[in-house]
């Protein structure tokens, strides 16, 4: 009865494209910022916000870039821990290496040099499609990986081999508190959203999805493949190094490769299959299931055991965990393979003409 | 020339070894297109079922004979990676069919992850060894030739030796019975081959069968040579530049794309590496792949790729 665009009209071009063209998703998105941004401060703790909503909003961000490439350009990748790392460790050394640098200059500049690795592992992309490109996206992983562990230079010789980083300044500003540094990740995660968002409708973004529909199709009617598929490895791997040197910066403090592993990559791809390959939305609904899952059976759980009689040992917890996770990931795909997205899109259609069924 | 060649010996023993698990990647591939990440997994789980049966068996039948308790050990852990086989086929992957392969690859990476915790739930997590008599000293050959021969491990020489048997009895299994013709017409078209009443579960679940049989001979070996621990499962990540230099779809190309990598990586870790700070052995092979499929997209023995609009 409420969610329904009835007399809602469009006098002009304008109006007629604006990104969420029914009033009431306007009013529910400014709610929900106006509660992330106000609500969440007043009401969270220190506790979730280190151990969910910090870490929560970085992987969103990261998801994001990684759905651009996966999800809108169909280029699969499996290398976006490494451009995590590349954007850590190159804001990192501009951090050090430049008196005065700001944390923007600095992580937007850590994005950038993501962006140059990232658009040179994509060259081979346009050649190898499909699987082989995956793995050929590992080489970035295994390299990069072993580049920050052997190459001294870049930890600016630090002889642990962990980098680290303090006082965080944003434009005078300490970023102290875990509710500073939730803005912070949040003001990135709102910007970069609204411009994937307009990136997408925009005439790149229907590049990018004519190329993962069909590219030879693509390249037929004049779309250049070459610029469409860089152009997607050079947007996702800024969005994807941004991330990193968030996650650096603002979640860990000090980091070694190891933060930037394999598994780093794995996670940020089940996220988008799981949230919904194709759609900002998915993104950031992925990376809120998949940081929660753990936490939420971690605690669950040893719980479940005291109530039946039980105590379950930290490895036995460890082993179920991966065996719910796993299970929960390829009930997942069964059930519903467009993503969470889909139930989402599904659940607003509904409501829509609710209260009738059809 | 004496460690030269010595190296090469080890780079071809290892790339032997990787070789098998790149086999049970092919086989899944060829035949049902789905590009099993959970090859590692299954390794870890067939190895750590291995190696726990041959423990309990003597101890809960109360005889002493390692050969027996080994064979015993061997055929009940076939029997578990069967069932491991036909559950996959019936829990998972014949609810996806038609899905994408990025949806398949992902569905495979969470088997991966049940079979890590499953394995290590039933079977235990410490390390286990699996002793199938394996000789374990070295050897040298051509002592007349080079000062002090070329030493190889005789251990890597019988799990060469089993690597290629297993290789030649798949390759006859493949095209000289009826049910490797099976297999092999549902690799090439999936509709055509059930339009002729080839039942396609079935198929399927053989498939897994024999990439779980592979898995279990690599993960026996392996686990003899480096103890069954946790890092099996890892093996994946070192066979899959081996299947994707080789073509995904050959079988040939997975032995000789691991005989490749395998050397590579051993040979440029002793003559490049220690110009570039040591441990390339890491990204050596996957940095190989990316320039070959620059090349050649298909990989050396692969199917070439064509596009139609």
């Amino acid at each position: 009865m409420l969610y329904r665009e009835n007399g809602q009209f469009k006098t002009s071009y304008r109006s007629d494209s604006q990104v969420f063209p029914i009033a009431q998703d306007r009013i529910g998105i400014w709610l929900l910022l106006a509660f992330a941004v106000i609500g969440v401060p007043l009401l969270a703790d220190e506790y979730l916000f280190r151990a969910v909503l910090i870490p929560f909003l970085i992987l969103s961000l990261a998801a994001l870039g990684l759905n651009i490439l996966v999800g809108y350009c169909g280029q699969i990748s499996l290398g976006t821990g490494a451009f995590m790392a590349v954007g850590a460790y190159a804001a990192y050394n501009f951090m050090v290496r430049i008196e005065g640098m700001p944390l923007l200059g600095a992580v937007l500049l850590g994005g950038a040099c993501a962006t140059v690795v990232g658009v040179l592992f994509g060259i081979p992309s346009l050649r190898i499609k499909g699987l082989y490109l995956a793995v050929a996206t590992l080489a970035a992983q295994f390299f990069v990986d072993w580049a920050f562990l052997r190459i001294s230079w870049f930890t600016n010789n630090s002889s642990s081999g962990s980098v680290s980083v303090s006082n965080l300044n944003f434009f005078g500003i300490a970023i102290n508190t875990p509710t500073e540094k939730y803005l912070l990740c949040l003001g990135f995660l709102i910007v970069f959203a609204m411009a994937a968002k307009n990136l997408v409708r925009s005439h790149v973004g229907r590049e990018w999805m004519a190329i993962r529909d069909m590219d030879v199709a693509a390249a037929v009617i004049g779309i250049r493949p070459v610029y469409a598929k860089l152009t997607a490895f050079a947007v996702s791997s800024f969005i994807v190094g941004v991330a990193g040197a968030l996650w650096g910066f603002v979640h860990l403090g000090s980091w070694e490769p190891a933060a930037f592993s394999i598994d780093r990559s794995f996670q940020l791809l089940f996220m988008i299959i799981i949230g919904g390959l194709g759609s900002i939305m998915g993104s950031i609904f992925g990376a809120a299931f998949i940081v929660i899952l753990p936490i939420f059976l971690n605690q669950a759980l040893p719980a479940l055991g005291a109530l039946v009689g039980v105590t379950i040992s930290t490895a036995a917890v460890a082993h179920t965990e991966l065996m719910i996770f796993g299970a929960l990931i390829v009930f997942f795909l069964i059930v519903e393979p467009h993503g969470l997205a889909r139930l989402w899109s599904i659940g607003k259609e509904k409501m829509r003409l609710w209260p009738f069924p059809h | 020339m004496g460690p030269f060649l010595e190296t090469l010996f080890g780079g071809l023993m290892s790339g032997m070894l990787y070789s098998l698990v790149a086999l049970g990647f092919v086989l899944i591939f060829k035949a049902s297109g789905v590009f099993n990440f959970a090859q590692g997994a299954m390794v870890l789980f067939a190895a750590l079922a291995m190696a726990r049966f041959s423990e309990w068996f003597p101890k809960l039948l109360g005889f002493d004979s390692k050969l027996l308790a080994n064979l015993l050990a061997f055929g009940a852990a076939l029997m578990v990676m069967i069932g491991v086989a036909w559950l996959i086929e019936r829990l998972v992957l014949g609810k996806l069919v038609n899905q994408e392969g990025i949806t398949l690859l992902m569905a495979t990476l969470g088997v991966t992850y049940f079979l890590d915790g499953l394995g290590q739930t039933l079977f235990g997590s410490a390390i286990y060894k699996i002793d199938i008599g394996l000789p374990k000293d070295p050897m040298f050959l051509l002592e007349s030739t080079f000062p002090g021969g070329i030493l190889v491990n005789k251990e890597d020489l019988y799990a060469a030796v089993i690597a290629a048997a297993l290789v030649v009895g798949l390759s006859l299994f493949f095209q000289k019975t009826s049910t490797g013709r099976a297999l092999r017409a549902v690799a090439d078209d999936h509709q055509a081959a059930q339009s002729i009443g080839i039942p396609l579960s079935r198929v399927w679940v053989i498939v897994w069968s024999v990439a779980g049989f592979v898995a279990l001979v690599a993960g026996m070996i392996w686990g003899s040579k480096l103890g069954v621990q946790f890092s099996l499962s890892v093996l994946a990540l070192k066979a899959l530049p081996v299947v994707i230099l080789g073509g995904l779809t050959s079988v040939p190309g997975a032995i000789i794309g691991g005989l490749i990598i395998g050397v590579g990586e051993k040979l440029s870790e002793v003559y490049i590496g220690p110009s570039l700070g040591g441990g390339i052995e890491i990204w050596f092979g996957y940095v190989l792949v990316l320039l070959v499929l620059l090349v050649r997209p298909q990989g050396l023995f692969g199917e070439k790729i064509i596009d139609r609009v």
